[in-house]
């Protein structure tokens, strides 16, 4: 820590105390406004959370059911919120059971702080009760991870963990700290972090770029837009629409920049991706100019990458230079953040008119509403689809809620028919693709935004992983409404299994408890739906709760998410069926 | 197809723990074997300078220069075709003493920086440095004498151009 130490001896703000290294990590979190944590406590951890008794009147602790719920309650609410989530856990098993979740926010851009006990410095490498080198495992999946050995190391790291987490692209942090440092002593003083050398969170600003891209749009006659959640991180959500509107272009998000722009939106064409619209999807394929504003061109986005876009010139606006030509050869990349870029490039860029190409979105959507959207929404078959309960939802809420979604068909279902009319009102596992995740998501969402309605959507394969959490769910009387879409399989393997394997169906059957009578045993309302005349009615009761509420919806067994982009095909040869 | 190169990695980094797992990790993701590796501290104070060696293609070492420069205590990571470096390393012969005065053997070793370092009763030692291929080629002609030990250094680099790391640590600072 030789470089932070200069730059604290220089800057001090706060009049040395001295307390305990436990005592400090509460300080420091105080210090950053983070007064809510999510964990569960064990030997290692044991002088923290002594503090956090000490400290109950201003730190507020959710004792999860499992460090996995922890984890995923805490990046609920960083999603809701563009915070950072905090957790606590012991060492060894508490340690690795945050595994998935911290994996999941580095791959999905979430700012999280994640502190864990370690044994006593003495005794690292020696194989002591409840060791793990979880500083050697957390590596690869943390944007920065460290650990302390000395009480007077924390406040340093603290500042600079909080600092990494929550600046440029956000991600998940992890301090380990002995438990002989929790013990130690020190003197207190906190400066927050602002810099660290190494470290450039934005990279730097090129107004070249900025120039050669604004000459690109403005000779496009067919361009396109594909946001991601960058959007979202980057708070730029009305520049972004100061943009299309002024520039007209059709714009699709990926799975995680749903919401960034109203559902609404006569521009937004709607989800790119496997299982995206028709029209985006096909139409990347023929546009001269895309332009991607915060997103990676993941594979379940590009599609096969030797034939996507390979006729159109490509922006990328990006804070992340690392992911510049990573997946995708770009024809100009402007560096920074979006709402820095997207506001300078507006003085460059023409007032403009795509009326004639938008006709060919609305062509291709025309052909999706007729062979999909419409009997997903508006069924005739007799099994409930979960289209419907999606717009059920939708009907009740107005597009108000935070949806919440697990990972499966019904993910997909909730990300092409949920309508958004706020920012950070979708909450999804993108890039990992975590089962599991949704319950105690919903959770930490609740929490972050509690004025709003959280509706959780998960399968029923998804929400055996973690339906421990209706205990967290009993104790923190968190109102999250969770609905669980119930076809006996776990659906999209199922899926690929009938469209993929000749409809042999390993071990994707799943028998389910009575799910009505577990909420019950949470104390939880509960009700089950399998017919449709009971459908409204079940949703209207679920959102008039001002409590928490479980909705069992029993739907058709084997229905199919459609559209779909087999593996390896490219984007234009996406399946209506 | 794209064309597999030599390339030696220069990573500027921070003087901190646990960087190496950072770096390697790096490597170890994309399935990249790192042929050699050597660090030390740099010209510039609590700056250490990581010197990789691995055979990939120039679109790869660009992707994985950016992914190592994207780590937090990363200050820079450049990448260098075999033109652009002065590089050296460094071997140890360990060779039983009977052939000390053999002296078919002694011409082999007489090359420009190979020297005795050290003789004992039971063995001699032979230090040689170069280029890679230098040392390759001393180890396929001492080999048959039966090597007793043989090891040899990651790769060190100078390069030709110009690493405004300093500069670039004043524009930070």
């Amino acid at each position: 820590m030789e470089t932070l130490s200069k730059q604290v001896q220089e800057k001090k703000t706060t009049a040395a105390v001295k307390v305990s290294g436990a005592e400090a990590v509460l300080k420091c979190l105080l210090e950053e406004g983070a007064d809510l944590a999510y964990g569960y406590p064990g030997g290692a951890i044991m002088p923290v959370y002594d503090e956090i008794y000490k400290y109950r009147e201003k730190f507020h602790h959710v004792l999860t059911r499992h460090e996995q719920g922890a984890i995923h309650a805490a990046q609920g609410f960083a999603r809701v919120t563009g915070k950072p989530g905090v957790v606590f856990a012991t060492s060894g098993p508490g340690a690795t059971n945050l595994v998935t979740g911290i994996a999941d926010a580095q791959i999905d851009s979430t700012p999280l702080v994640c502190i864990t006990g370690q044994v006593a410095s003495h005794l690292l490498g020696s194989d002591a009760f409840q060791e793990t080198d979880i500083i050697g495992i957390s590596t690869p999946v943390t944007k920065w991870n460290y650990q302390i050995t000395k009480a007077s190391e924390i406040p340093e790291v603290m500042a600079k963990a909080f600092y990494i987490a929550k600046s440029g692209r956000p991600g998940p942090v992890l301090i380990d700290i002995t438990k002989d440092a929790q013990f130690g002593e020190l003197d207190f003083e906190y400066q927050k972090c602002e810099k660290i050398r190494s470290y450039r969170a934005i990279p730097k600003f090129d107004i070249e770029k900025i120039k050669e891209a604004a000459e690109l749009i403005n000779a496009a006659k067919k361009p396109l837009i594909v946001w991601g959640q960058g959007v979202i991180i980057g708070g730029a959500e009305e520049e972004f629409k100061s943009f299309i509107e002024k520039t007209d272009i059709p714009s699709a998000s990926t799975v995680l920049g749903l919401s960034a722009l109203e559902t609404s939106h006569p521009l937004n064409v709607g989800m790119v991706g496997m299982h995206g619209n028709y029209a985006p999807n096909v139409l990347t394929n023929s546009c001269d100019v895309l332009i991607a504003i915060g997103m990676r061109f993941d594979d379940r986005v590009t599609g096969n990458l030797q034939t996507y876009a390979k006729q159109a010139k490509v922006i990328h606006f990006e804070i992340d230079p690392a992911e510049v030509d990573k997946n995708v050869e770009t024809d100009v990349a402007v560096l920074g953040t979006v709402k820095q870029t997207l506001v300078e490039i507006m003085q460059y860029v023409k007032k403009s008119d795509h009326k004639i190409w938008m006709q060919e979105f609305d062509k291709l959507l025309q052909i999706e509403k007729d062979q999909v959207i419409n009997d997903q929404l508006n069924p005739t078959k007799p099994g409930l689809t979960m289209g419907e309960v999606l717009g059920g939802i939708n009907k009740e809420t107005n597009g108000d809620a935070v949806i919440v979604s697990d990972v499966g068909q019904h993910q997909m279902f909730a990300c092409r028919y949920a309508d958004f009319i706020k920012t950070r009102s979708n909450v999804t596992s993108g890039g990992l693709g975590t089962m599991g995740f949704a319950l105690p998501a919903s959770i930490g969402a609740k929490m972050g935004v509690p004025n709003r309605e959280v509706v959780a959507i998960i399968g029923d394969g998804g929400y055996q992983m973690t339906c421990n959490e209706l205990g967290t769910i009993l104790q923190t009387k968190a109102a999250v409404k969770i609905v669980v879409l119930n076809n006996s399989y776990l659906g999209m393997v199922r899926q690929w299994q009938e469209l993929f394997f000749d409809k042999r169906y390993a071990s994707t059957e799943m028998v389910s408890p009575d799910f009505v009578k577990l909420a019950g045993a949470y104390d939880i309302e509960a009700q089950r739906v399998s017919k449709r005349e009971d459908l409204a009615e079940a949703i209207k009761t679920m959102m008039a709760s001002k409590e928490a509420y479980f909705l069992e919806v029993i739907i058709e067994q084997e229905d199919n998410v459609f559209p779909m982009i087999p593996t390896g095909a490219s984007v234009s040869d996406i399946r209506l069926s | 197809m794209e064309v597999i190169k030599n390339f030696t990695f220069s990573v500027y980094t921070e003087n901190n723990v646990g960087i190496l797992n950072r770096l390697s990790a790096i490597f170890l993701k994309r399935h990249i074997n790192i042929e050699s590796m050597s660090v030390s501290k740099s010209e510039i104070e609590h700056v250490h300078r990581f010197t990789f060696v691995v055979n990939i293609s120039e679109v790869l070492a660009r992707k994985v220069a950016g992914q190592l420069e994207k780590q937090i205590e990363v200050i820079r990571a450049f990448y260098h075709t075999q033109d652009e470096i002065i590089y050296n390393e460094t071997a140890l012969f360990k060779i039983s003493t009977e052939h000390l005065n053999d002296e078919k053997l002694q011409k082999k070793f007489k090359f420009r920086r190979a020297h005795i370092l050290t003789i004992t009763e039971s063995f001699f030692v032979i230090e040689a440095s170069g280029t890679k291929e230098n040392i390759d080629k001393m180890y396929r002609k001492l080999k048959p004498y039966g090597l007793l030990q043989f090891v040899r250094s990651g790769r060190i680099a100078i390069t030709r151009p110009k690493m405004e790391i300093s500069q670039l640590l004043a524009e930070i600072n």
